[in-house]
């Protein structure tokens, strides 16, 4: 038996070098082109008649369920809007697990072996701006439809981002805070998190410069990823009595501190970040989550939406399951980044990168479900407006709207 | 099998090796896509075979590995990036001053990292190499852990959690193939000698081997710590080619791909942990398509979604080790008798022959 | 410190050290028995955990837990089975590497069957109940724990002293080859050990479930790792040295981060200096007895 084994190995060793030279050499990926969205098996059709766009996000790890949500939002456009310059567009989506080494392989393969004139993604700045470095070299642009990190458009004229940033969001919260009465806020912050760490920065400067006191941060906590006894961590907070708490972790995190903060006695408000408008963490913190306050990027009862929004919000509450279901703001996010891009292939007149790159740098005024949009030098969008939300009843519902005025 | 035919043989060998090489390096064959695979697999074979001198040769059970990878990855990668790029990159708070001044080649700060983690290695080894083995798995492990946590934590020098980007990334094949090259060839040169005696017999029994007057504490000490140098080294390759680094990426559960790769090369032979390192990381990326939802005719096939990649892998990995414990090539070498001889025993299967020296 | 603080900060450490003692007995009987760290132990936890999310949707609780129960003492007796009987005659690193492959192999099953998405673990109000007693608050959980991990401890200790399954067991973890020419049966012995094990662990994820409600495929990682280490702390093959070394774990960790709140990052690595020092200073632990290595 031993023999045998060996030979079927050899076997096996030749057989796999010899498809992956192959299946390198052809100008399709062979068995391993990812058909998905469009469900048929399209993958013998003649490769000039289809466009296609790569979706990289995180679909298992930490971050899986809102890289999931966004994806579906893409997925929705996808369908909605199939086809562009003549030609049906064809989804390749990637898991990028969260980590940063899987997305470079990730983005590697996309634009290598399936051959994507553009990529959508991702959700979670980490790994976006890991990816950041192979898509400038490799020329093809890119659309971040929820990351919000500075970092992933910073001195990379190929990222682009559909949602605003973190200084600004930071700004948001802290402006929220004050309004309401806070002196003093806590903050905990998840170490190795580039939206978290990043996140409560700039809450921390907004919240320091507004206040003009120095020592309004009267608790500064980090945790690390995975953790999930955070007593300690709020057992001093709670002896350093803050009026707030910003805590913008990832969802995973997000029920474990509401739930412990509230165990231990602790009644002031907590607020989060954009991570955490997700259905999930209602759900796991239960009635701990009610008055939960977060920011975000997309109301969808604005009564001042657009046809498009309109259209959108029925037609993504019936593929939901009707219409006690809520949007998830990253999918309207990830909905806007995949026709942003469609517009900006077709104004271009072409697939090749740099034209598509230079049609979205020149985009103005075209209106998404979640504003109009208009890119500054960074590859941002000039988005001055953010939703904010607080847990009522377990449910998301809309608290206000904030304008700044940059 | 004369001298002379072995040597025309390993000189053909390495002629086809060097034409296919130079053929992917210039891009005459395949793509990026299959040229980062072709790294990746020559570098954890680096790794892998670091990990076999120490685990399969030795007999030492260590779980260290990407600890000392991370060690190799974090020096090429804090030495590496273009001074210009750092301020950028530790954005929470700045480089320690006086590493910020500093760039090295790339060659200067991989050797760096080799010795930086083989000095660490000796450190460890001092107390811990003395423990029974499954102790000494958890010892290792505990220092691969607590290596990562410490680079979690130092933020002005590893930048923390946020790790490093803009590593100058990997340029030719030849870098990672002539690295591995060199690496496993030093390593097998160890083994062969009196060292490498050594080792084995520490294996085998060691109290007997003690008996014999080898010092166990030298030898062993010698073994964690060349095995360490070369993870090290693995590691700042690893760095290089994916650009960017971060702890999390060392998490210990990294180490389990190379446990992997040896169990099933064989533990006591290189040439196995050469050849299933390729497997693996080949057979890894081709495993791919479980991940993907799989029509066949038009009909969907309700089991592939993503994550099934993985559960196929750790079944993989269990028939190995509950089936086939000697792996591919158990404690055997490449030799050109070996293959004479298994394709001969192929062709007269149905007659009955004498054994050959299988 | 205020001293309200300090007794808040002892409650969670108590809180916490008696969840790790409940998982470290699992590993120290394990260990006793075949000489084996069960790396799979923490992804018992972590599948039971998933267990009770699936039966509780399905029936009232307290058929649920029992189911959980169940199922959870079928999984571990089926991994002995397939996993790590046809080994026992191999070296220990074969064996070593098959509980990794285990516990490989359950978490990326996990992740594929249940996603990475973290669910959550059905609220029990009788565990999570807040209490408040004078300024401290605790949930009805930190009570309850400890007070049914020493119970369980007791019975334990009687289990293995009192009766003949108990002294079977120690006789196999004593000299393995003289028990089986003895007449015992060693299968059965083995069987009962990972059954009791993983009953204690689908005990542990309850309570686990109620102080840490997220559950998600790599949860049983950590914990498990710290366990164990938790179980050597205390004297390896020692049942009341696992409930000691949890404790006393659990604590440590709580104190360094009250103490020290800047050094939360290196929480994790707390457990693992502890592991080298004790390893390097008592390496049987604190109850542990010092057995002698024949040639």
């Amino acid at each position: 038996m031993k023999k045998s084994f060996k030979w079927i190995a050899f076997i096996m060793v030749y057989v796999m070098i010899l498809s992956t030279f192959l299946s390198g050499c052809s100008s399709n990926g062979g068995s391993t082109a990812a058909n998905s969205g469009s469900g048929g098996s399209a993958a013998a059709s003649n490769d000039s008649e289809v466009i296609k766009i790569g979706v990289f996000e995180p679909l298992t790890g930490e971050n899986g369920g809102g890289g999931s949500q966004e994806t579906d939002g893409i997925k929705y456009a996808n369908e909605v809007y199939s086809e562009v310059l003549g030609k049906k567009v064809e989804l390749v989506i990637v898991d990028n697990k969260s980590d940063k080494g899987e997305a470079t392989t990730a983005v590697t393969r996309l634009i290598e072996k399936d051959g994507v004139v553009a990529i959508i993604g991702s959700y979670g700045s980490g790994v976006s701006i890991a990816a950041g470095d192979i898509i400038k070299q490799a020329g093809i642009p890119a659309m971040g439809a929820s990351c919000t990190n500075p970092m992933v458009t910073q001195g990379n004229e190929y990222y682009f981002r559909a949602c605003f940033l973190d200084p600004f969001q930071g700004t948001v919260m802290a402006n929220y805070a004050i309004q309401n009465g806070a002196k003093t806020a806590a903050v905990i912050t998840q170490n190795g998190d580039d939206y978290s760490t990043g996140l409560g920065n700039f809450f921390k400067q907004a919240f320091v410069k507004l206040t003009g006191d120095e020592g309004s941060i009267v608790a500064d906590m980090v945790f690390q990823t995975n953790d999930q006894d955070f007593n300690a961590i709020l057992t001093n907070i709670k002896a350093a009595n803050p009026d707030v708490i910003f805590a913008p972790s990832s969802i995973a995190t997000a029920p474990l501190i509401i739930k412990q903060a509230r165990a231990l006695g602790i009644t002031c408000p907590i607020m989060g970040g954009d991570t955490w408008e997700n259905v999930s963490i209602i759900d796991v913190a239960g009635s701990d989550a009610e008055g939960v306050v977060i920011s975000t990027f997309f109301d969808e009862n604005d009564t001042a939406a657009t046809d498009e929004a309109k259209a959108f919000v029925k037609g993504y509450k019936e593929r939901l399951g009707g219409d006690d279901a809520v949007i998830p703001a990253v999918a309207a996010l990830g909905y806007d980044a995949y026709i942003i891009v469609l517009n900006a292939i077709e104004r271009a007149g072409s697939t090749d990168g740099a034209a598509i790159r230079d049609a979205l740098a020149e985009t103005d005024g075209f209106e998404g479900v979640t504003g109009a949009f208009r890119f500054d030098e960074n590859g941002d969008a000039q988005k001055s407006v953010a939703i904010i939300k607080t847990v009522k009843d377990g449910q998301f519902e809309y608290l206000s709207t904030v304008t700044v005025n940059e | 099998m004369k001298k002379r035919t072995r040597i025309i043989l390993t000189v053909i060998l390495a002629a086809v090796f060097i034409v296919i090489l130079t053929l992917l390096d210039q891009g005459v064959l395949g793509d990026n896509y299959v040229r980062r695979v072709l790294n990746l697999a020559a570098i954890y074979s680096i790794v892998a075979v670091s990990m076999n001198l120490v685990n399969g040769f030795t007999g030492l059970f260590s779980l260290g590995q990407a600890g000392f990878m991370a060690i190799g990855a974090f020096t090429v990668a804090i030495f590496t990036v273009p001074l210009e790029y750092r301020e950028a990159i530790f954005y929470i708070s700045p480089q320690n001053p006086i590493l910020a001044q500093i760039e090295l080649p790339f060659f200067a700060a991989l050797l760096l990292g080799g010795f930086i983690a083989a000095g660490i290695a000796l450190l460890i080894g001092a107390p811990v190499l003395r423990l029974k083995s499954d102790y000494l798995a958890i010892a290792t492990l505990g220092f691969s852990e607590i290596i990562r946590i410490v680079f979690n934590n130092m933020q002005s020098i590893t930048n923390g959690a946020l790790g490093i980007k803009s590593i100058p990334g990997v340029k030719t094949m030849w870098l990672p193939f002539g690295v591995a090259a060199i690496s496993i060839a030093i390593m097998k040169l160890l083994i062969n000698s009196t060292y490498g005696l050594a080792f084995k017999a520490i294996k085998e029994d060691d109290i007997a081997a003690e008996a014999m007057g080898i010092s166990l504490f030298k030898h062993k000490q010698l073994s964690f710590a060349t095995g360490a140098f070369f993870a090290a080294i693995g590691g700042g390759l690893y760095a290089s080619l994916l650009t960017s680094v971060e702890p999390k990426s060392f998490y210990f559960t990294f180490t389990y791909t190379f446990l992997l790769i040896i169990v099933l090369g064989g533990m006591g032979s290189v040439t196995g942990t050469v050849i299933s390192s390729f497997l693996v990381t080949l057979g890894l990326e081709w495993l791919r398509f479980f991940d993907e939802p799989l029509t066949i005719g038009g009909v969907a096939i309700p089991l592939f979604r993503s994550g099934l990649r993985m559960v196929v892998f750790s079944i993989l990995l269990m028939t190995i080790v509950l089936f086939f414990r000697n792996g591919l090539m158990s404690n055997k070498e490449f030799s050109w008798e070996g293959i004479s001889g298994f394709f001969k025993r192929l062709f007269s299967r149905g007659k009955k022959e004498a054994g050959s020296n299988e | 410190m205020s001293f309200d603080t300090f007794l808040q900060h002892l409650t969670n450490g108590i809180s916490l050290g008696s969840l790790f003692a409940l998982i470290a007995i699992g590993y120290t009987m394990v260990y006793g028995i075949l000489r084996l760290i069960n790396f799979a132990h923490g992804d018992i936890v972590m599948m039971s955990s998933y267990f009770m999310i699936y039966f509780m949707s399905a029936m009232p609780w307290y058929a649920a837990i029992l189911l959980v129960i169940i199922s959870t003492v079928l999984l571990g007796v089926l991994i002995e089975r397939v996993a790590y009987k046809p080994l026992r005659e191999a070296s220990r690193m074969s064996i070593m590497i098959s509980a990794i492959g285990v516990s490989y192999l359950l978490e990326n099953l996990a992740n594929y069957i249940f996603t990475g998405v973290p669910k959550g673990y059905p609220d029990m109000p009788v565990l999570t109940k807040g209490l408040h007693i004078g300024s401290l608050s605790v949930q009805s959980a930190s009570i309850v724990i400890p007070i049914i991990t020493i119970l369980i401890l007791v019975l334990l200790i009687n289990l293995i002293n009192h009766t003949k399954t108990g002294m079977a067991m120690r006789a196999v973890a004593k000299d393995y080859e003289t028990a089986s020419l003895m007449g015992i049966q060693i299968n059965r012995v083995i069987a009962v050990t990972f059954a009791i094990g993983s009953l204690l662990a689908a005990i542990g994820s309850i309570f686990w479930g109620a102080r840490y409600p997220s559950v998600y495929p790599l949860m049983g990682v950590m914990p498990g790792l710290k366990c164990f280490i938790a179980a050597v702390l205390g004297g390896i093959g020692s049942i009341p040295g696992a409930v000691l070394g949890g404790f006393l774990l659990g604590m440590g960790e709580t104190m360094l981060v009250a103490f020290f709140p800047t050094l939360t990052g290196y929480r994790d690595a707390f457990a693992f200096i502890v592991l080298i020092i004790i390893l390097l200073v008592k390496p049987t632990g604190i109850l542990g007895e010092k057995t002698t290595d024949k040639v």
